[in-house]
């Protein structure tokens, strides 16, 4: 089995942020990178599929030199193979664009089964997934919390997030999940595989590697244009009871009626 | 020029999403000058489609067949694409739920045309602009869409106002479907319906319980509550990987995205993950028994104390 995990650099979930001077992007400066948490659960999937039917795991980026780590973090955990796509010609590609780079990087390594985040959590569209699948003609199961492949290697069923609760669903093979939260617990790398995957390949391709003429791909292409990124509206500030348990329960209900109305 | 809204439909009911939709859906044509069509997918929809005639559409199309009996995004796309091709909408708004941020993307992969995800507010100046959460909610981001049309864009639940009905009758018009079977490459073969979390979306009132409820028979406090209240129990990240609730109960930034009129969080800490999920709640309520946790910083109203103590004497209180 070929089995491809995409994976994005995204800046630390939890720490505040600072919008630039023309507000269209945050500030790059002291930012702590992070590979984007479903991706890791994407790579822990592709692991455990390995593990148990056999293959290879190649795990796939495109961004700046930063993002050697996550592609190096992968490898650690025990992906087979890193690919690193870069070009500065990629650089403010719309999720579209994004899928077409990666139809040309997958198609190159070969696939299987190819897994990915059901959305980055920077500005991340929750489409570069279902971009790729559509591109590459393959069917795609988003946002799921299962998966099986079955023994001869030709379908998988997943369990994919509906409203109600879980919708189970077979497709053929190759074919493309996206991961939600819940599938798996990532592994932390061992020392051993530390030091293994610094011996591991990381293959580098650029545009003209991929056959991407550049006016299909960067800012200029982009179907979104960012015009501006501003903080969200402060909460006011809010009463906090103190005291007696029972004379605060007592007040919250009555705030709760008689003032803000909401039961 | 015109707007359509894909509607979502549940027992021959349209979605509260799909009521926000049109109204959004109405605000943007009027001020286009273009016309509103609603779209339904479906087997059977006879009674849906009398109950959408003063939705507020202009139009409604309805496209029947075994097929689209059940959701997949084949042959949704396969229904759709065609249609689309020959009528030329310019918008296409679609609630995002589970199945909608499913489809929409691929829909617009499909056309190779503009996608904005979980727009919250839709600004019309001379463009069209979509403000969405970007970051996990830490920052807002507002965007144009470029290039052909449709531009393709999913409505976050409870961001937008319904629309109340109309005295207009909607022209409704069924639409011939030419679809096979095998161009459907997914097969449902089943579905595992949990009952907790369901509906938090949608939900008015939401009590959800963190780390602070100490283990998970603690929620069946919440649950009371919730009936009391006629609300439904959500939970933070780190009482769904303790395995006190269902990952479908999660409320955050890797969880659902809620905005009900009342969130009350027991013995949740407001970790940036999940004020994500929640902040724009219209009423938000924190018992946490540190004074100093930053759930507070976004509560309209506080109980420093323990949970334990207070949400006995609240549900007895309410219950009166
Ligand atoms: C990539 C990523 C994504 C994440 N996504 C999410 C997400 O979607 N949703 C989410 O919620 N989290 C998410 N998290 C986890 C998040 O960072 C926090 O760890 C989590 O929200 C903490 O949950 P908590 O508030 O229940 O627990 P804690 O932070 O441990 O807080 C427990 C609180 O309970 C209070 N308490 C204890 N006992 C009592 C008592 N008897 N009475 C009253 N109060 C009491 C304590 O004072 C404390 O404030 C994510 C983390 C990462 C890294
Ligand atoms: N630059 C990238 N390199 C590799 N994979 C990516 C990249 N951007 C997005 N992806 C994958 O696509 C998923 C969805 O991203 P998005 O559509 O941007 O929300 C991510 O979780 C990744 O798995």
């Amino acid at each position: 089995m070929k089995i491809i995990a995409l994976i994005k650099q995204v800046s630390d979930t939890a720490i505040s942020l600072k919008i630039n001077a023309d507000a269209t992007d945050i500030e790059y400066q002291n930012i702590p990178w992070v590979i984007n948490p479903y991706d890791e659960y994407a790579v822990e999937e592709a692991l455990r599929i390995k593990e148990k039917h056999g293959g290879s795991v190649t795990v796939i980026s495109i961004g700046p030199d930063r993002i050697v780590d996550i592609l190096r973090s992968s490898l650690a955990m025990d992906a087979d193979e890193g690919v690193h796509v870069k070009d500065s010609v990629f650089d403010g590609s719309d999720a579209y664009s994004t899928g077409l780079i990666l139809s040309k990087a997958v198609s190159i390594s070969g696939y299987d089964i190819i897994l990915c985040g059901r959305q980055a959590v920077d500005d991340g569209w929750g489409q570069v997934g279902s971009a790729l699948a559509e591109i590459l003609n393959i069917p795609s199961v988003s946002s799921i919390l299962k998966l099986e492949i079955s023994e001869d290697k030709k379908t998988a069923v997943a369990a994919r997030e509906i409203d109600e609760g879980l919708e189970i669903v077979e497709v053929p093979l190759p074919a493309l999940f996206t991961i939600q939260q819940g599938i798996n617990k990532p592994r932390y790398a061992s020392l051993p595989g530390i030091m293994k995957a610094k011996k591991k390949k990381i293959k580098v391709f650029d545009a003209g590697a991929l056959g991407i003429s550049p006016h299909e791909v960067g800012r200029n292409a982009s179907r979104i244009h960012i015009k501006k990124l501003s903080y969200p509206p402060e909460r006011k500030k809010g009463k906090v009871l103190r005291g007696d348990s029972k004379a605060m329960a007592k007040e919250l209900a009555n705030l709760l009626k008689n003032e803000a109305k909401v039961i | 020029m015109n707007v359509w809204i894909i509607a979502e439909h549940k027992a021959d009911i349209i979605t509260d999403g799909t009521l926000e939709a049109i109204g959004t859906g109405r605000l943007i044509s009027n001020k286009l000058n273009a016309k509103l069509f609603i779209v339904v997918l479906g087997y059977e929809l006879f009674v849906l489609s009398k109950n959408l005639s003063n939705a507020g559409a202009d139009n409604v199309y309805l496209l029947e067949t075994p097929l689209l009996s059940q959701y997949t995004s084949d042959a949704y796309i396969g229904s759709l694409f065609p249609l689309i091709k020959q009528h030329q909408p310019s918008v296409i708004l679609i609630p995002s739920t589970c199945n909608g941020r499913d489809l929409a993307p691929k829909l617009a992969a499909k056309l190779k045309t503009a996608y904005a995800s979980d727009a919250s507010k839709i600004d019309i100046d001379r463009e069209i602009f979509f403000t969405r959460p970007a970051y996990g909610g830490r920052l807002l981001s507002t965007v144009t869409c470029r290039g052909e049309k449709p531009w393709i864009i999913t409505l976050r639940p409870r961001a937008f106002g319904k629309f109340a009905g109309a005295s207009k009758i909607a022209k409704i018009e069924k639409h011939a479907i030419d679809i096979s079977s095998s161009s459907i490459r997914t097969m449902i073969k089943g579905f595992e319906r949990t009952q907790k979390g369901v509906g938090l979306t949608e939900a008015d009132i939401i009590i959800s319980g963190g780390r602070g409820m100490k283990k998970a028979e603690n929620f069946k406090m919440l649950e009371e509550l919730a009936k009391i209240l006629g609300g439904v129990v959500g939970a933070s990240g780190a009482a769904v990987d303790a395995g006190w609730m269902p990952h479908s109960a999660q409320v955050g930034q890797t969880g659902k995205v809620v905005s009900p009129k009342l969130y009350i969080a027991c013995g949740i800490s407001g970790a940036p993950q999940h004020l994500a999920g929640m902040s724009t709640s219209k009423c938000i309520v924190a018992i946490n028994k540190d004074p100093d946790a930053p759930i507070f910083k976004v509560a309209d109203y506080g109980i420093a104390g323990d949970l334990f103590e207070v949400l006995p004497i609240l549900i007895e209180e309410l219950k009166r």
